[in-house]
């Protein structure tokens, strides 16, 4: 998938912060975080729950106001832009969500939902072109034209995330992050959205940021990934090479936590020992440290940077070379 | 039956009765559990394996679950027809079943030690200081220090609390332990823990396991013998290894081929088309047809057996000589794999 095209990002992020202030004090959330994605491709960010993927997500979008940093979307510095401006931005910018279950409004009809966005854009001209526009859109994501006037608790799991997908499309986006798509999904259905997430991205030159939890997902789908732990982004590679040969610790240790189903019985070696740590506050220095084999005294006094290893292998570990 | 049969469930068949419709969760299930055992329950949402648990726990809502027909012998003792009081003191002391989400299960307002000392003061094992010492015992045994016993659940990862939990399932040595997504609300890494956990657990104690899961490869570290539900039947039976490696069922075949995987490149996945049927209508032969590859007429109209091929049980017309056997035909031409 990856190439023949003319590879320029589409996105670019640097040193992207978000912090949260609490009680506590403050939730490093993401935690300078830079990264690009080339058009039409995929970038998978993979972790554990707290590792910052889906507030990364968001404020790219500026869902969430980043903290500090910039975001380049299409050569535009899209966090210095006013909110008038960053709507015509945001139509080329998507989001799908997680829950298919919570994210679409109830009280609304399949077409309601989709053709929303295209009103407030204003993108038609009248009823019966909005209407074709909305059949259009249903007929990409394969939704049965019966359908239009169904409320999402007559649908199942699958349906309602077409139309969040549908919706997602409806500005004829050149981004998506897509967050969790799949992951309520059961596995069967799983798999049609997957295939009709693929099929779209070839068809319309999707760019897409796909952000989940299951290793599994995020390598069938993916180009690259990024795999974060505490609001940092510790590795990053060609999704095929990370899985044959890791380089960060955790990255090692969370492919090694994978159950597989050839394995033999209980063949679960090198289990993480202890829990992720607490993004309020952080202390500096490498934030796996603590659960970390091969941590030596010199990995506390300073966050290891992302150092590019050429190959498109970044890892931020300051032992890389030896271990 | 032989002598070390744990738990025999025949023709076990249970409905949820409501005002507008009989949803038909379990039909005609058949299953065999040994002493020591380790059987996985695998299926999608609606297939039917939290139904099986609650029909053997006796803990089906009372309102509308039904077990309409079948026996659950436990120990040779038919569970369908125990007294609600006898109930009582089988669940927690000779089977024990943990549950999916460790955040809604512990009790918010009672110290973790207190909530593995109830069940063991509740069937009788010694006095209130001898139930709180081998409480903390237990805390140590699942990997959490004792001097933790008196925290409260808030004050535990999710991690830390599904082992809280384990420890009350295991404190009185049941002989059965049902464990239903025990590590679905878990992330990767502490999943491999706890499923680790549960393994060695059971080295030590012999306890025998159903772990119900949709997924295959939690299943495939945990278990020897695997069951696949598909809308409420159990369309294929038999060892883990042989059913993962070589499907005979097609529904097996297609959960299979549908899941991204690790451990094999895929270049695209093969969905299983269409969706699951709705549990309140009764179907006139397979309920697989209208989503298998292979069908024939004759599914629609013939409600497949049991058969047995290879020690296995497989319901599918194929292997009851009433159609062609596909499925073989085009392994053997190397058809299937991706």
């Amino acid at each position: 998938m990856t190439e023949g095209k003319n590879l320029q990002p589409i996105l670019s992020v640097e040193n992207l912060k978000k912090y949260f202030q609490t009680s506590r004090g403050s939730l490093h959330a993401v935690d300078n975080v830079s990264f690009e994605i080339q058009e039409g491709q995929t970038l998978g960010v993979v972790g554990e729950s707290g590792c910052g993927k889906t507030t990364t997500g968001r404020t790219i979008l500026r869902l969430i106001e980043p903290t500090s940093g910039t975001i380049r979307f299409d050569n535009i510095d899209i966090n210095n832009l006013p909110k008038n401006d960053l709507r015509l931005i945001r139509s080329k910018m998507q989001i799908i969500f997680q829950d298919p279950y919570s994210s679409l409004d109830p009280r609304k009809t399949v077409a309601a939902t989709i053709s929303e966005p295209l009103v407030i854009h204003k993108r038609v001209a009248n009823k019966r072109e909005l209407r074709e526009r909305v059949l259009a859109l249903m007929e990409m994501v394969e939704l049965e034209e019966r359908l239009y006037s169904a409320y999402p608790h007559e649908l199942d799991g699958g349906r309602r995330q077409r139309i969040g997908i549908a919706r997602a499309l409806a500005l004829e986006p050149k981004f998506i992050v897509c967050d969790e798509p799949v992951s309520s999904l059961d596995v069967s259905v799983q798999a049609q959205i997957i295939n009709l997430m693929q099929d779209l991205q070839d068809k319309l030159k999707l760019t897409y940021m796909f952000v989940t939890h299951d290793m599994a997902v995020v390598k069938h789908i993916s180009d690259e990934i990024a795999v974060m732990y505490l609001g940092q982004i510790i590795e990053r590679a060609p999704a095929k090479e990370l899985f044959e040969h890791q380089i960060h610790p955790y990255t090692r240790a969370l492919i090694a936590a994978i159950p597989k189903m050839g394995a033999n019985l209980g063949d679960l070696t090198g289990t993480l020992k202890g829990e992720i740590g607490s993004p309020i506050e952080p202390k500096p220095g490498c934030r796996f440290a603590p659960r970390c084999d091969y941590c030596q005294e010199s990995c506390t006094r300073a966050d290891p940077p992302l150092q590019d290893l050429g190959a498109g292998r970044y890892v931020a570990c300051w032992r890389a070379s030896e271990i | 039956m032989t002598d070390n049969t744990l738990l025999s469930i025949n023709n076990l068949t249970t409905h949820y009765v409501t005002d507008e419709a009989i949803i038909h969760a379990v039909n005609r299930i058949n299953l065999e559990l040994k002493t020591g055992e380790s059987l996985g329950l695998v299926g999608e949402s609606g297939a039917g394996k939290s139904t099986t648990a609650y029909s053997i726990m006796g803990i089906l809502p009372k309102l509308t679950g039904k077990i309409v027909q079948g026996e659950i012998l436990f120990q040779g003792k038919d569970l369908t027809r125990t007294s609600e009081e006898q109930m009582r003191s089988i669940r927690g002391s000779q089977i024990s079943m943990i549950f999916q989400d460790p955040m809604t299960s512990l009790n918010p307002i009672l110290p973790v030690g207190d909530q593995i000392a109830e069940v063991l003061e509740i069937h009788g094992t010694g006095n209130r200081k001898e139930a709180m010492e081998k409480a903390g015992n237990m805390l140590e045994m699942v990997g959490i220090p004792k001097d933790r016993m008196h925290e409260y659940q808030h004050q535990f990862s999710g991690g830390m609390k599904q082992r809280v939990i384990i420890a009350i399932a295991l404190a009185c040595n049941p002989q059965l332990l049902i464990a239903d997504e025990p590590t679905t609300a878990l992330d990767v890494t502490i999943q491999a823990q706890v499923l680790k956990m549960i393994k060695d657990l059971r080295m030590r104690l012999g306890t025998s396991l159903i772990l119900i899961s949709h997924n295959l490869s939690v299943v495939a570290q945990l278990c020897e013998n695997v069951a696949i539900l598909y809308a409420g039947h159990i369309v294929e039976y038999g060892p883990l290894r042989d059913v993962f490696s070589n499907p005979f069922h097609p529904y097996t075949e297609g959960l299979l081929n549908c899941i991204p995987r690790i451990d094999v490149d895929k270049k695209r996945l093969s969905p299983i088309r269409g969706m699951m049927p709705d549990p309140s209508l009764v179907y006139e032969g397979c309920v697989f047809k209208p989503r298998c590859p292979y069908a024939e007429d004759i599914c629609g109209l013939v409600t497949p057996g049991i058969s047995e091929p290879a020690g296995r049980k497989v319901m599918c017309l194929m292997y009851q000589d009433l159609m062609p056997n596909k499925m073989s035909i085009d392994k053997a031409k190397g058809k299937i794999n991706d």
